[in-house]
């Protein structure tokens, strides 16, 4: 035979089974990755649909994990009977909800596997939380994992779309705690969660993103939630606010509330609806919080307006200064460094007013009279800037003047040469 | 003292032979009619030319053209330097009244016909010189290195990369590399205080010989009109309104000294509202405005071509006015001037007034 | 006086009061100022032997604040002041050895870097030179 037709022989050959190949392996690749589950499931309604369609943003999924390995059953069979087989589970009750995620996620072994950064103290605390023990005691209506995490769709927390991503904790406490009639049995109020959102935490959280600003599990705790004892408020506070909490444990204040069993930021601050501290809380101003357990003219009251006195003095002071320089700045001197130093007195006073928890006027004087300092350098540069300002102007006249005048004897000189004779030629 | 005087001619005279140009300056007479005040801009611009680069040269002193202390030595000038504030508010408030005096003198003259025979050359110099001072314009406007003038600049050489064929090679070489950079502020500080001013000086040069041998041009239809001298009176003339200008300019520097700005920051996203100078904002709302394609061209790219197109014909209007050069009326490009004229005015004002119009 | 006269003299007299307060400026202008230069990469925070052992001085760099450290081994560092979480500014502490930032309790080593609190990102570092008896402070390249 000639060479070239058993070429061409051999290359049809090839083709032909390359594609009976193919005929076969397709199918049977997609049989083998076949998900019977999602395939009916996806053709349902509504409620059956659901579970299906959210599966496949799944964290679950990603991890190689399909509907058989939480729910049992066999994904290969098509038939439902055959499918939902004896290793099927099907949803769990409420109540069963927490073991059901458990039995995994409790499970270091397991959790290794996939993810080995995990916690698997979760189970284990939620027992402890108010929710577990709900549960415990038999009413299911507590939140269990689902209510929190959400089910077939669940992202890992720290993923924005997660439901408990920090900015998005407040919503999903909230869908129970803002609802009154959930909450009724239990005699919880439900103005927590509108308190928060008023809350200069929340506003840090929600406005500018500082994924640091503390939602409900800062302060409650996670999977172990549960409403801080009057005496660890204030431990919880310290968390991020040690330096103000290590001046009131310095502070006669604190001897106090704990034998008045007081809790101690919250007596002042509150709890949910934190709002940005103001001057106006001191002793003798509008919101004179002082006033709650002290009387006014008490020694205590009295220190406490000498305290005021001082910061509003401060204030008063830099905005002096503030408005100098905002005035030769609009007359076009330039202020930049003088600005900057006003810049740093202001620290002084966010470090006196932090003070203010030490209740020591002493020490509120020292702070002060650094920033103090400053703030007559300020005023130096600002007096200085309003001085230039008057100077260029006065330049500007003196140099306009003798221009003026110029222009005048050009005038006359040039009306001089048209009327000289030798012009008139 | 006036024997010294006399005695200073005297020695200056025989070795600089002063008498011929006494002699031809006494000689030159300025027409004065109707529209002769319009003779006194291209005097003015000359004047804000020369306060340009002495104050120039002044800023020189402390500038530093370099990414890591361009901005920092402004804000040294106008802090730290005893006047400093002033020669740098002049200089930049008279760029911008010298390119508005440079628009002022071109149509002027375009409609007085100043540009006809024998007057082709003072035009085509003319000419040059608004390209010229253009970019002088554009580049000092990055000298200051701050954010206005970084995204300005680069939204202007964005343009210059549209042109056919050589647009990137253009933009490259202004640039001085893919993007506006170090490499940019050297070049333009290089382009700003020694080629463009020596180019300037050379044709300025040319243009100003031109006038004073060719003279003044007189308005098509006017025949015999009163002369004055030259030298003093139309000389004093001029200095009066040069005098009347510098006072204007020091008012204005010492009530709106031009800011420093804050630093160009080439990692942050460009401001919103960006856009160039004042002078070259028709041409710039002209591209927003433009469809994105006409039939298959880009619109952009058409627009720039018409530009460049419309310059060229207006450097070349001495040869294609014909009525004019037979010193005839020729109402068709005074009609085309004003109609330009009227364009960058509503174009300019458009973009102040609408400034989200367009893409 | 004719009147040709009194107008010369008004012209030069005028000419010269214009040149001089224009040239005043000038002459002004051209004088150096105090601060000899306009760069803030490099500055100089203090003088050698100013600074204790353990203790630290806030100084300007730029337009921005900075803190120049003498540890308690005698070694010079220096940081941008400006706490990375929301610009406060931070302070030294002594006691332990830390730079504390008064606003969250943001704290940071001293090698810029983060122990505690809520900034997200470390303190730039400048590089410290001694020289002539004078502490320079300036930019890292």
């Amino acid at each position: 035979m000639p060479v070239k037709s058993s070429l061409r022989e051999m290359k049809r050959r090839r083709r032909l089974l390359l594609s009976v190949f193919l005929f076969i392996s397709m199918p049977l690749s997609v049989w083998a990755q076949k998900n019977s589950c999602l395939d009916c499931h996806l053709q349902m309604d509504d409620v059956l649909k659901a579970p299906a369609e959210g599966f496949a943003a799944d964290v679950h999924k990603q991890f190689g994990l399909g509907c058989e390995d939480c729910h049992g059953g066999d994904p290969a069979q098509d038939d439902v009977e055959l499918a939902k087989d004896r290793s099927f589970k099907g949803s769990p009750e409420r109540a069963k909800i927490p073991e059901f995620c458990g039995s995994c996620h409790s499970d270091s072994a397991v959790m290794r596997k996939f993810n080995p950064n995990l916690r698997v103290d979760q189970l284990v605390l939620y027992w402890t939380s108010r929710h577990g023990q709900l549960l415990k005691e038999g009413d299911a209506s507590g939140a269990v994992c689902t209510d929190c995490h959400g089910v077939h769709g669940i992202q890992p927390a720290n993923f924005p779309k997660s439901q408990v991503f920090p900015w998005n904790i407040p919503q999903t406490c909230g869908r129970c705690h803002s609802n009154a009639d959930t909450m009724k049995a239990y005699g919880i109020s439900v103005r927590q969660v509108d308190d928060y959102k008023q809350s200069v935490h929340a506003r840090a959280l929600f406005e500018k993103k500082d994924l640091s600003a503390p939602a409900c599990n800062d302060c409650h705790g996670n999977h172990g939630a549960a409403p801080p004892e009057v005496t660890s408020i204030a431990f919880v506070c310290r968390q991020c606010h040690s330096s103000a909490g290590d001046l009131f444990s310095r502070s006669p204040h604190k001897e106090a509330f704990d034998a008045l069993g007081m809790s101690e930021c919250e007596a002042c601050h509150g709890n949910h609806k934190i709002i940005s501290p103001a001057d106006e809380m001191l002793a003798g101003g509008k919101n004179d919080i002082c006033l709650q357990c002290h009387d006014a003219g008490t020694e205590p009251h009295q220190t406490g307006l000498e305290i005021k006195r001082r910061l509003d003095d401060f204030v008063a002071s830099s905005e002096a200064s503030g408005k100098l320089l905002t005035s030769a700045e609009s007359k076009g001197i330039e202020v930049s460094e003088a600005k900057f130093k006003l810049q740093d007195s202001l620290s002084s006073l966010v470090l006196a007013r932090n003070l203010t928890h030490g209740l020591s006027l002493p020490e509120i004087e020292r702070s002060l009279g650094d920033g103090a300092k400053i703030l007559a350098e300020v005023k130096v540069s600002g007096e200085a800037a309003l001085r230039e300002a008057k100077f260029r102007r006065s330049g500007l006249i003196i140099a306009t003047a003798f221009i003026i005048l110029l222009a005048l004897a050009l005038y006359l000189k040039i009306r001089d040469l048209q009327r000289s004779p030798k012009h008139q030629r | 003292m006036a024997g010294l005087w006399d005695k200073t001619k005297a020695y200056l005279e025989s070795r600089f032979e002063l008498s011929a140009i006494r002699e031809f300056a006494g000689k030159k007479k300025v027409p004065e009619h109707k529209r002769s005040f319009w003779y006194f801009f291209g005097g003015i611009c000359l004047f804000l030319f020369i306060i340009q680069v002495l104050t120039g040269i002044l800023l020189l002193l402390y500038y530093t053209p370099s990414v890591d202390a361009a901005h920092e030595s402004i804000q040294f000038i106008m802090s730290q330097v005893k006047f400093g504030w002033l020669i740098r508010s002049v200089h930049s408030w008279t760029a911008n009244i010298l390119v508005g005096v440079i628009f002022i003198h071109m149509f002027s003259s375009f409609f007085l016909k100043a540009y006809r025979p024998p007057r082709e050359l003072t035009w085509i110099t003319g000419f040059l010189l608004l390209v010229l001072f253009l970019a002088f314009g554009f580049s000092g406007y990055l000298l200051p290195w701050n954010e206005l003038s970084f995204f300005a600049t680069r939204v202007g050489t964005d343009i210059a990369g549209v042109v056919p064929l050589f647009g990137k090679a253009l933009k490259t070489f202004i640039l001085g590399g893919p993007d506006v950079s170090g490499a940019t502020l050297t070049r333009f500080f290089w382009l700003h205080v020694a080629v463009l001013p020596a180019f300037a000086l050379l044709i300025m040069g040319i243009h100003v010989i031109l006038v004073q041998t060719l003279g003044m041009s007189k308005p098509i239809g006017i025949g015999e009109a009163k002369e004055i001298s030259f030298f003093p009176d139309f000389i004093l003339k001029d200095s009066l309104g040069w005098l009347i200008i510098l006072a204007v300019v020091g008012a204005v520097c010492v009530f709106l000294p031009w800011e420093v700005g804050p630093k160009a920051d080439p990692f942050a996203s460009t401001p919103l509202g960006i856009k160039p100078e004042w002078y070259f904002t028709f041409m710039f709302t002209t591209l927003k405005l433009v469809p994105a394609h006409i039939f298959t061209v880009e619109g952009e790219l058409l627009a720039v071509m018409g530009f460049m197109l419309g310059g060229l014909l207006l450097m070349l209007v001495p040869f294609l006015d014909r009525r004019a050069a037979r010193e005839k009326r020729s109402p068709v490009f005074t009609a085309f001037g004003l109609a330009v004229l009227v364009y960058i005015i509503v174009m300019t004002g458009l973009t102040y007034l609408a400034p989200n119009i367009g893409k | 006086m004719n009147r040709r006269v009194f107008v010369n003299l008004f012209l030069g007299g005028s000419l010269l009061g214009t040149v001089v307060s224009f040239l005043y400026p000038v002459i002004r202008y051209l004088i150096p100022p105090r601060q000899a230069e306009a760069v803030a990469k490099r500055i100089v925070a203090a003088k050698a032997g100013e600074l204790a052992p353990n203790s630290a001085k806030l100084f300007r760099f730029g337009s921005s604040a900075a803190v120049l450290i003498n540890t308690s081994d005698g070694e010079l560092r220096a940081f941008s002041a400006t706490c990375t979480h929301l610009t406060c500014t931070v302070r030294y502490e002594g006691d332990s050895g830390t730079l504390f930032c008064p606003c969250h309790n943001g704290r940071f080593d001293l090698a810029g870097n983060v122990l505690s609190g809520p900034p997200p990102r470390p303190l730039e570092a400048f590089e410290v030179e001694v020289s002539g008896g004078d502490i320079y402070v300036s930019k890292k390249d």
